[in-house]
């Protein structure tokens, strides 16, 4: 009676559908907004403040005045440690558990998307927040800091000089780099959310395990385990500031990240096929 | 509109939803305990039962949410949760209360709920989407926030949300729930015409007024298991009835009742004469009811022949309702 084969396009309709949701809530709003106001944070305080002493708070905060693109580098590397992983943990955690609160879970698998399907498209969009995220720190940056200060050629580590144009497609490809960080932690957040109804639970187990494995890799007795630590290369973006680009830690960091992705997607995939839907 | 019984071309043959030994556990607690349900295509059944008796949990397992501790279960006639992906576009459903986005309107949220499923077709949607909400009298809330929203509203919402497709089976829990008088009436009058449309629908309720106007079968569930299951005409005619004979010859009518098989016993005696009360019926509802016993216009006839005055004759029928107390009221010795 029905078609099994469902009609063109309506195997996309839930990622887009996820994709929209995501974006059309408020909180999603408040969270990108809180961290487009890093950068503009940064750059008025610099603005009204004398100059800064070299060699003083973050790296590349002395050279603002100079160059406003190095509000976006210095808003993306104070980010990082905190700002990232908490919004990251807000989006995925409450991947399924939000879903499961509001009691819309039910109803999305009866309809039925399918539990695999489900789990693959909310992974998928809490994947869109982690490049939305640092590409909006890098936007505001580049933004504010062209507006509040003069903009020209950016020295790089390497000490080779690159025009305005190509700063920026430096910092799309930073938001890159922090995108695949910050997958893992996303991967993790899926799986705790697959654990509980109580979306604000995962959210915060999430964000706290972002802490304790930045609080391991600072820990030189355990430096064995710092390879491992899913947060050990999330500042290691430095090496996308030289010429030409070093890419060994982008892809250390991608392999890292693909293993965290495996683990916890295998957890959460184990966890919520089987799992009773009683919200 | 046609009522339930008298509806055209329903079809008789097959079972749409078909349980057998279904049980859910939760640690020690049995929540379902053996379910052995059969629910006939394009019947109304109403799935009785009080609070916490197992409906919800019930129905989690016939739409798949929740896995079966034991027991099977056989949904259009496919097995279930297994072949989710054949029956469920084919499954209207709204379980223990309709959920939604708060910060989506009434058409978002159906737009999302329809984009879930991976056989609605996005070329319909709009109008699909727009149909059902006219159908469920929601056509000028559409764009406000769910938010916003009644519980009644979003009780309307939710009964739309199973009527974005053409659906061969309906699972409503407790449809009525949050809603008013017009709107209770406005859900029967929905329910009977897509019943009409050939629709088997499948209502839980703990109220049994609700049931009893639209369903033509009925399960009664009482803490966990099945009590009674049948046609509704059925499980009416199973429930004890008793005659009351109002006679001044109280003796030979006690005869004349005894030796039809009946145990009259007095019942307090009335101005124009003693009453005499008898159970006609043993209460058992999957029992054929009554059979061998004598019908009353045989009755009078025995009485009246053996020269007995009747003064009042009467059949009193056990209401629904007082079924439905015993079955499920009475703790736990009472299912039967």
């Amino acid at each position: 009676m029905t078609a099994v084969a469902g009609p063109r396009g309506a195997g996309l309709s839930l990622l887009l559908s996820e994709i929209a949701v995501l974006f059309r809530r408020r909180r999603t709003w408040a969270l990108l907004l809180a961290l487009a106001a890093i950068p503009v944070l940064i750059a008025v305080a610099v603005r009204v403040s004398s100059a800064v002493p070299p060699g003083r708070g973050p790296a590349f905060l002395d050279r603002i005045t100079q160059n406003g693109l190095f509000v976006a580098f210095t808003a993306m590397l104070v980010s990082v440690p905190l700002f990232l992983p908490l919004t990251v943990g807000v989006v995925a955690g409450d991947t399924i558990a939000g879903e499961a609160n509001l009691g819309t879970l039910r109803y999305l698998l009866v309809a039925p998307a399918g539990r695999v399907r489900l789990l693959l498209v909310k992974y998928a969009g809490a994947l869109a927040f982690c490049l939305a995220a640092p590409l909006t720190v890098a936007l505001a940056g580049a933004a504010i800091g062209a507006a509040l200060f003069p903009v020209g050629p950016v020295t790089l580590l390497s000490g080779d000089v690159i025009e305005p144009p190509e700063a920026v497609l430096r910092l799309l490809l930073i938001s890159a780099y922090l995108a695949v960080s910050l997958a893992g932690l996303s991967a993790i957040g899926l799986f705790l959310s697959t654990l509980t109804v109580v979306p604000v639970g995962a959210m915060a187990a999430t964000v706290v395990l972002s802490v304790v494995s930045q609080v391991l890799d600072q820990l030189p007795q355990l430096e064995w385990l710092h390879p491992w630590l899913f947060s050990h290369y999330w500042l290691g973006f430095g090496d996308l500031l030289r010429q030409p680009v070093l890419w060994d830690s982008f892809a250390s960091n991608a392999l890292l990240q693909a293993g965290y992705v495996a683990v916890f997607g295998a957890l959460a995939y184990g966890r919520f096929v089987t799992k009773d839907v009683l919200s | 509109m046609t009522g339930p019984a008298g509806v055209p071309g329903r079809r008789t043959c097959g079972l749409t939803i078909e349980t057998q030994g279904l049980t859910k556990r939760f640690g020690q607690q049995v929540a379902v305990d053996s379910l052995d349900l059969a629910v006939p295509s394009g019947a109304v059944f109403g799935f009785l039962g009080p609070n916490g008796s197992g409906k919800t949990t019930t129905i989690r397992m016939l739409l798949g949410l929740a896995a079966a501790s034991a027991g099977t279960v056989r949904l259009l006639g496919k097995e279930m949760p297994g072949s989710f992906q054949d029956v469920l576009p084919r499954v209207g459903a709204l379980v223990e209360g309709p959920a939604f986005y708060p910060f989506l309107s009434g058409t978002a949220n159906l737009h999302r709920l329809d984009a879930a499923g991976r056989h609605a077709d996005p070329a319909t949607r709009r109008e699909r989407v727009g149909l059902a909400l006219e159908r469920v009298g929601l056509g000028h809330a559409a764009g406000k926030r769910v938010h916003a929203y009644s519980l009644g509203m979003k009780q309307r919402l939710g009964i739309a949300n199973a009527l974005l497709s053409p659906r061969e089976l309906l699972v409503l829990d407790e449809p009525t729930n949050g809603l008013d008088p017009q709107g209770t009436r406005e859900v029967r009058n929905l329910v009977r015409s897509l019943a009409a449309d050939g629709t088997t629908v499948f209502v839980s309720s703990h109220l049994l007024a609700e049931v009893e106007q639209i369903c033509t079968h009925a399960a009664v569930m009482s803490a966990g298991r099945l009590v009674a299951q049948g046609p509704l005409a059925e499980l009416r005619r199973s429930g004890s009835s008793r005659l009351r004979l109002v006679t001044p010859d109280a003796g030979p009518a006690s005869s004349v009742l005894a030796a039809l098989g009946l145990s009259p016993e007095t019942g307090a005696a009335q101005p124009d004469g003693d009453v005499l009360l008898a159970a006609l019926a043993t209460p058992g509802f999957q029992s054929e009811a009554g059979a061998g016993q004598p019908a009353a216009e045989d009755i009078v006839a025995a009485l009246v022949k053996a020269g007995v005055r009747v003064r009042g004759f009467a059949v009193e029928r056990e209401s629904l309702e007082d079924r439905f107390v015993e079955l499920t009221g009475e703790g736990f010795d009472v299912a039967q």
